[in-house]
């Protein structure tokens, strides 16, 4: 189990857990990050920072900050 | 007695559209509306209500374009407001008849996350399943018919940027749209929907008591599974009584404690609910290929995300669009300059002279002027931000900056309307409505006067040309005189960086906004969507902000005009223009000294100009402020023509004009005319004195000055409307200005110690 932000580009995922509870960890939800979903890291940012992912069909940005609050299982 | 159906019958219906962002809502709103719809305002928020005409079954109806999201669950004012709609909460908006609900056919799972939760609300709903053409590019099949049963309402595929299936959805909507209300069935778990009848009893119970407003089901529902606070102080406002809100937190903090060790935690219990709902509805319904084909936009999102290339195109694209605001916009500006002039000249030389012809030529045509000359530059930038949001860059451009905001508190979409601020804060301000966030979207606002506009650009050439000498550093690499303007660049962007980094940990502290941003595919702008905003915007402006700019452009021309006290000014010189004049008089056409005399005329006539300037409410309130201005190296005129140039900044040029005698028509871009002015800013001397006004610190310092200074009223006007208060506008001059004089005076208190 890893972190969301520690996958490397063209690993995918599964998301065990997000360790939110408050508005982020909502909104991390309602985007589809539900516990079951298979997820891409397609590339990054030039910093290195957002992270873009492939998720249920569309392309999902996120920072590493926020990749930090969700457990994956890799795949 | 109407009854309600014969009332269905007679009156206008209303219709409310909402969709995730990106899923063509705009294109769908246009085709449904077309060229009958208006953009007002919902007093409070700063979110657009858009409002469409169009016939359904024969009968007219009005259609509310609700602001693109992602999900239900309000956690801001702004957001609140669609929610508002739909439960037929707001007085400025009839309750809906019925509801479209938009979402893209290659995207079925996240779209219908909000349907679940529109479905929740009973309102006769259709769902446009829209950009099938994209969905068939990707090799998607979709079983439309299991969906629409699944659903349980009717399902139009379209493709509204062809209006295909426009016509079916507006049938589909007829025959909807008078049907009684839908059976709710919650996707939600057993136990919360027994929470909610219980939070939703007790409620009701002190609503029969009268200390509770009335509180709709899904208002509840929210209460209890919103992890923010937002609908609870939503609600809590319209709750005096203290002991009602403390026994209403506890119930719900109860509830969700019961939930929670039934294993439905709260808010998780929601997505996780519904996103399960949407499986069992999408179960055999779409069809993946194997391989997921590489699509156009993907390949072109591979080039536009590098790291590299990415960043490269990134650069060039917004230098393109930079330059073309200044190429485009130029010729039009000059064009209504031009006019401007026309017809204040036609004015000047049909009207005896006097203040009602000074005010119809100085003050509101000028003012006129000076609203409609910003019109080309929002014109143009909003058709580059319009082609930029429609085909899906703008949230790259985000996602490509974000890593340099996040340090100074804000994030990536505010790079935008930072960098059409450069060209021009009115726009920019604009611009930043695509940032969510309230606190980001008034830090952005409220530091987009410090990125120096080209207005200032003026300021900036001829003091420069003035009194930088024309020096060279490291060989001939850098001139002292580009150098300079660059600092005056970066003094803006530094302190604004600064004043954001402040203004988030104070004024405006809360918690970092998250990013969580989705990234849509590319597709080709709409021209009708680009034109429509490019418009709107542009109209917008006129109709807000331009009333106010002539207010003060007019009161600003009293302050330069009164007292006009004719016997103090022209009386010591009428004997001198009489000389002039009566020598003219006997000149023939030909003779050569005519261009003289017309030459002394002219040098007369700008001298009574400036004594007319010097005696003025102005010119006196510049002379009364000299000594809080010498600090700062200036002289009375330099303090007159600063104040002078509160309605837009140029003004600043023409009074230094007027001041000096030169006449009110000084083109900075006129070589003749410039170099006229410099001169005449390098002779001058104190009052009573020989000593030169201007030096390097001096002009240093008025270049600090008009770097930070918010002398805009433009600016500040758009920016009441933009934050729906005066405070903010109020704010900003204020700590401008403030800004503005420190580091004038800082400048120049340095700079003369330094250069001697």
């Amino acid at each position: 189990m890893i972190k969301l932000s520690q996958l490397t580009v063209g690993q995918c995922g599964r998301v065990d857990r997000i360790n939110d509870h408050g508005p982020l960890g909502t909104r991390l939800m309602e985007m589809g990050l539900i516990p079951g979903v298979e997820l891409k890291l397609v590339g990054s940012a030039p910093f290195g920072d957002p992270l873009e992912f492939d998720l249920r069909g569309y392309r999902l940005s996120l920072r590493k900050s926020e990749a930090d609050y969700v457990d994956v299982a890799m795949l | 007695m109407v009854t309600p159906t014969t009332a269905h019958e007679l009156g206008t219906m209303t219709v409310a559209l909402i969709g995730n962002p990106n899923v063509g809502k705009s294109t769908l709103f246009n085709a449904l509306a077309g060229v009958r719809q208006r953009v007002g305002n919902y007093p409070g928020v700063t979110v657009d209500k858009k409002i469409g005409r169009m016939t359904v079954g024969g009968r007219n109806c009005s259609l509310v374009d609700l602001p693109g999201t992602y999900s239900l669950a309000p956690r801001s004012p702004d957001e609140m407001v669609a929610v508002d709609v739909l439960l037929g909460r707001r007085g400025d908006v009839p309750p809906l008849d019925a509801v479209i609900c938009i979402i893209d056919a290659s995207n079925l799972e996240r779209n219908l996350y909000l349907v679940s939760q529109v479905f929740e609300l009973g309102l006769p709903t259709v769902v446009a399943v829209n950009m099938v053409d994209v969905a068939r590019q990707r090799g998607l099949k979709i079983d439309l018919a299991t969906l629409e049963k699944r659903l349980g309402v009717p399902v139009v595929a379209m493709q509204a940027n062809r209006r295909h299936g426009v016509v079916q959805l507006v049938e589909a909507l007829s025959q909807i749209i008078a049907s009684p209300p839908r059976t709710v069935i919650s996707p939600l778990p057993e136990a919360f929907t027994k929470e909610v009848k219980r939070l939703e009893a007790t409620l009701a119970n002190g609503h029969g008591k009268g200390a509770i407003p009335a509180v709709p089901r899904y208002l509840v529902e929210r209460l209890l599974v919103d992890s923010g606070e937002y609908i609870e102080t939503a609600l809590f406002k319209k709750m005096p009584d203290e002991k009602v809100r403390q026994k209403l937190r506890h119930d719900v903090e109860a509830a969700r404690v019961r939930l929670r060790d039934d294993g439905h935690p709260v808010p998780a219990v929601e997505p996780i609910s519904r996103y399960r709902w949407i499986a069992g509805v999408l179960d055999g319904v779409v069809q993946r290929p194997r391989q997921a084909p590489v699509t156009i936009s993907d390949r072109i999102d591979r080039v536009l995300i590098h790291r590299f290339w990415g960043l490269a195109i990134f650069v060039v694209l917004m230098i393109v669009v930079f330059q073309s605001v200044f190429a485009w916009a130029t010729y039009p500006m000059g064009w209504i300059d031009a006019a401007t002039a026309l017809l204040g000249g036609a004015i000047e030389a049909s009207m005896p002279q006097g203040p009602l012809r000074s005010l119809l030529v100085d003050g509101m045509i000028a003012g006129v002027g000076g609203v409609l000359v910003f019109l080309p530059q929002i014109f143009v930038l909003f058709f580059f931000l319009a082609v930029l949001e429609d085909c899906g860059y703008m949230a790259r451009a985000a996602y490509l900056m974000d890593r340099l905001f996040v340090p100074v508190g804000l994030s990536g979409k505010s790079f935008v309307p930072l960098l059409s601020s450069f060209a021009c804060a009115i726009p920019g301000i604009m611009a930043a409505r695509i940032i969510e966030d309230r606190r980001d979207r008034l830090t952005t606002i409220l530091i987009a006067p410090l990125m120096s506009c080209s207005a200032r650009l003026p300021v900036y050439t001829v003091l420069i040309a003035a009194f930088i000498p024309k020096e060279y550093l490291f060989g001939s690499w850098f001139s002292l005189q580009g150098l300079t303007m660059a600092a005056m660049y970066a003094v803006g962007m530094i302190t604004a960086i600064a004043v954001a980094l402040v203004l988030k940990r104070t004024l405006l502290r809360g918690p970092t906004p998250p990013l969580v941003m989705e990234l849509p595919a590319y597709k080709w702008p709409s021209p009708s969507n680009v034109l429509h905003r490019m418009f709107e915007r542009g109209w917008a402006f006129v109709r807000r902000a331009g009333t106010l700019i002539v207010a003060v452009s007019i009161l600003v021309w009293a302050l330069l005009y009164y007292p006009h006290n004719v016997e103090q000014v022209e009386a010591p010189l009428r004997l001198e223009r009489l000389k002039i004049e009566t020598r003219l008089a006997t000149l023939g056409e030909d003779d050569p000294l005519q261009q003289e005399l017309q030459r002394q005329l002219r040098t007369l006539n700008n001298r009574v100009e400036a004594a007319y300037v010097r005696q003025s409410i102005l010119g006196n309130l510049g002379q009364w402020v000299e000594p809080a201005v010498a600090p700062l190296g200036w002289d009375w005129r330099i303090g007159c023509a600063a104040i002078a140039s509160f309605p837009a900044r140029e003004v600043v040029i023409a009074t230094l004009g007027i001041i000096y005698e030169l006449g009110g028509d000084v083109d900075v871009d006129d070589s003749q005319s410039r170099t006229r002015l410099m001169s005449a800013l390098r002779n001058a001397t104190w009052q009573d004195s020989d000593r030169p006004v201007y030096n390097i610190p001096v002009a240093l310092s008025l270049m600090v000055f008009f770097a930070l200074c918010a002398q805009c009223a433009a600016t500040l006007v758009v920016m009441r409307r933009e934050t729906q208060s005066w405070r903010w506008p109020v704010f900003t001059f204020v700590y401008m200005t403030t800004l503005a004089y420190l580091g004038a005076l800082i400048t120049y208190q340095v700079g003369i110690r330094l250069i001697s």
